[in-house]
């Protein structure tokens, strides 16, 4: 993948002075490098593309922890880029206090987008000081726990229809020599995996007392006590993953190796990948089938502030592209997440995509944890949590102790 | 130079001493690009994030002075008390089995054995190996389902076990194996040299008065490699505190944060968590350790150097 978009790049270079006569060149950097995240890449180039501007792919493989500072850093380096991806939430927050960011209020302000985006909260993501600094582009949800109905038919029991039946099915699952649960090294998943639980099990209130408003009280009260229980339940089923990536540990389920998986709706596009159906291969359980409630964490598109006039109004062009209807179809179809408008037909959406705009349209949703706490919080989360998952002896009453903390502190 | 030799010979001394300045004038001109590069960039990059250390800076570096709020958070941090752990524990056996092995190796190698070439570079190859792939391959090696312990398994051992990398206790030994692998080759070839270096009639004289092989290794050819070792003990040492690349090549830090390093922390906290002044604090306590080791010893090392020339 990297080498096609360093020939993409290179092409790009050579196509260069010829285009520049009629068209301006805009370099976005992003990190979908994945083979359905670049094929959702690809519908945007185009339909940037027909605007008469030049769309030139700057792509960054190894996912946001890599990409992120190469973009951070040329920003703050007076190198910026035409356009970059961030996740809408808090990581762009300071480039935009210290003026390296376009306003786009204008843009917005023209083409509705309060009336149109939905939910308000993907919008509010994007306004600091009540200026709009970025152009949603589509939602994800972390709260899923993929199932593979094959495990459960192998250890003789039913695919469970929520988390504590799961739990329950889980020494079946292991005595037919299956991981219950699967949970990759990377840090991130396991950090997730605990606001997922602590959402579905604790509830939203909670959930927003501690991330919003960062009630240490809350925190250590009784009802995060039970996520944490539960979070040593998931410790446990989690045992002999012994993989890395999101995407091992969701082909551990693709195979039956594994029971399930919580991961975001991205896993989906593993299974489309792999050719299994959902409902009858797989099986999927929004809010771990506890409570519906989805977050709305996504993808945006942030415009640095730059001086040339003509890329100024290329960056326009891109903001509106990005909103549209028909490309927020074709992009998100390709993409496995949900549109940003709620105005645009989705007939080709699979079961579990259905069920997550079920519950988008019923409005049950959350701001996400990248949206309520600052990255340095997020890092402190997530160094807590891998260590909570890979050391057994760390009891659930000492972890909750330093999470109280971590919130204390947040900011 | 002869000129500047008869200069000193037939004229008396005009002022003290010669003109230090203009001395190798050229050689001096020719070394200032380096020179500015170490004072500007070395010890003032140093100074600067020495001072940005004592500021709350986030993702930029701002001048908002938080005193040592920094280091408070960095020492009750339970991810950076994992990484001291792991680079003492990291540092001490590598230090030391590096420097027996490559010795051992290379006095082998120096009992004119048939083809030292090919030896040689056997052993030296996987130092042209960078850490990324050494720890690829030592992943592979010592992942239980793939590597050894399927191996060993498939040979009928079925209740052999070896998966030091998925184990929180040992995971650090699992890094130390593939180091070790990596870099003995280069201590044996300096060794070697080093060796080489001796003359062959100290051996000579060694064999007429009886004295046995390993006693004369060890009583006067290794005082006498003295500078050998010093040489290899500082390239071991540089290798060892910025240790990075190996860990997040084998484990990223895994299982949890059982093998976490200091420079990983650094780079962490600076560019994932953007939070500058963590990271900053974080590499000056680094800077300090490396400052505590290395201070008494250039004092030893070269303060009391004129005596012994």
């Amino acid at each position: 993948m990297k080498f096609r978009s360093a020939i993409a790049a290179l092409a790009a270079t050579v196509a260069l002075p010829v285009a520049a006569s009629h068209a301006t060149d805009l370099e976005v950097t992003h990190w979908w490098t994945s083979g359905g995240e670049a094929a959702a890449v690809a519908e945007l180039a185009k339909a940037f593309d027909a605007t008469g501007n030049k769309w030139v792919d700057g792509a960054i493989a190894g996912a946001g922890g890599t990409a992120r500072p190469i973009m951070v850093s040329r920003i703050t380096g007076g190198d910026p880029m035409g356009a970059t991806q961030f996740n809408h939430g808090r990581q762009a927050e300071e480039l935009v206090q210290e003026g390296l960011m376009r306003d786009l209020t204008d843009v917005a302000e023209r083409g509705k987008w309060k009336e149109i985006i939905r939910p308000a909260s993907l919008l509010d993501s994007c306004t600091i000081d009540g200026k709009i600094y970025c152009a949603p582009v589509n939602i994800h949800s972390w709260q899923w726990l993929w199932l593979s109905n094959a495990a459960f038919e192998k250890a003789g029991v039913a695919v469970p229809k929520n988390w504590d039946e799961f739990v329950a099915a889980a020494p079946a699952l292991e005595q037919a020599g299956i991981v219950p649960l699967a949970v990759g090294g990377q840090p991130w998943q396991a950090s997730n995996a605990f606001d997922v639980l602590m959402l579905a099990l604790a509830g939203k209130d909670t959930f927003l007392q501690v991330f919003q408003e960062r009630n240490a009280e809350v925190a250590a009260g009784p009802e995060m006590a039970k996520v944490f229980k539960a979070a040593d339940d998931a410790r446990r089923m989690s045992k002999g993953t012994n993989v890395q990536d999101w995407n091992q540990a969701t082909n551990m389920v693709i195979t039956g190796k594994a029971g399930g998986q919580i991961m975001g709706d991205w896993a989906q596009g593993e299974f489309q990948l792999a050719g299994l159906k959902a409902g009858e291969d797989y099986s999927c359980l929004p809010g771990l089938g506890v409570t519906e409630v989805i977050a709305t964490g996504g993808d945006a598109f942030y415009f640095p502030l730059l001086e040339d006039e003509e890329k100024s109004k290329a960056q326009e062009a891109l903001a509106e592209t990005l909103v549209d209807p028909k490309v927020q179809v074709a992009f998100n179809l390709k993409k496995g997440s949900v549109p940003v408008r709620g105005d645009v037909d989705l007939a080709a959406a699979n079961d579990c995509m259905k069920k997550g705009l079920d519950i988008l349209a019923k409005g049950n949703v959350v701001p996400w944890t990248d949206q309520l706490l600052s990255a340095d919080s997020q890092k402190q989360k997530e160094d807590l949590f891998s260590e909570f998952f890979a050391n057994p002896s760390m009891t659930a009453e000492d972890t909750q102790k330093r999470f109280v903390e971590i919130i204390a502190a947040a900011d | 130079m002869t000129g500047q030799a008869t200069d000193r010979t037939t004229v008396p001394r005009r002022s003290g001493r010669p003109n230090r300045l203009t001395r190798n004038l050229s050689a001096k001109i020719a070394s200032i690009p380096m020179m500015l590069t170490a004072v500007v960039i070395f010890l003032g990059g140093t100074l600067w994030t020495v001072l940005y250390s004592f500021t709350s800076s986030k993702l930029l570096p701002r001048l908002r002075f938080v005193g040592l709020d920094q280091y408070e958070r960095l020492w009750a941090a339970p991810r950076w008390l994992v990484s001291i752990e792991n680079l003492a524990i990291y540092g001490i056996f590598s230090l030391i089995f590096s420097m027996v092995i490559g010795f051992v190796l290379a006095a082998l190698m120096d009992q004119k054995i048939r083809f030292e070439n090919t030896f040689r570079t056997v052993f030296l190859y996987p130092f042209a190996l960078s850490f990324i792939v050494t720890g690829l391959v030592w992943q592979w090696l010592l992942n239980p389902e793939h590597g050894i312990q399927s191996v060993v398994r498939a040979m009928g051992w079925a209740g052999f076990s070896f998966d030091p990398l998925y184990d929180s206790g040992i995971v650090i030994y699992g890094i130390l194996i593939a180091a070790l692998w990596q870099g003995t080759g280069l201590v044996m070839c300096l060794m070697l040299a080093g060796l080489r270096g001796i003359d062959e009639d100290i051996w000579k004289a060694a064999r007429v008065d009886g004295i046995p092989m390993w006693k004369t290794y060890l009583f006067v050819v290794i005082p006498m490699m003295r500078p050998v070792f010093v040489t290899t003990l500082v390239i071991i040492a540089s290798g060892i505190v910025r240790v990075y690349d190996l860990v997040v090549a084998q484990t990223s830090g895994g299982p949890g944060i059982a093998s976490e390093v200091p420079a990983k922390y650094v780079y962490d906290y600076m560019f994932q968590a953007q939070n500058l002044g963590q990271g900053f604090a974080a590499s000056t306590m680094m800077l300090i350790t490396v400052a505590i080791i290395i201070v008494p010893w250039a004092y030893l090392e070269f303060g009391g150097g004129r005596k012994r020339v």
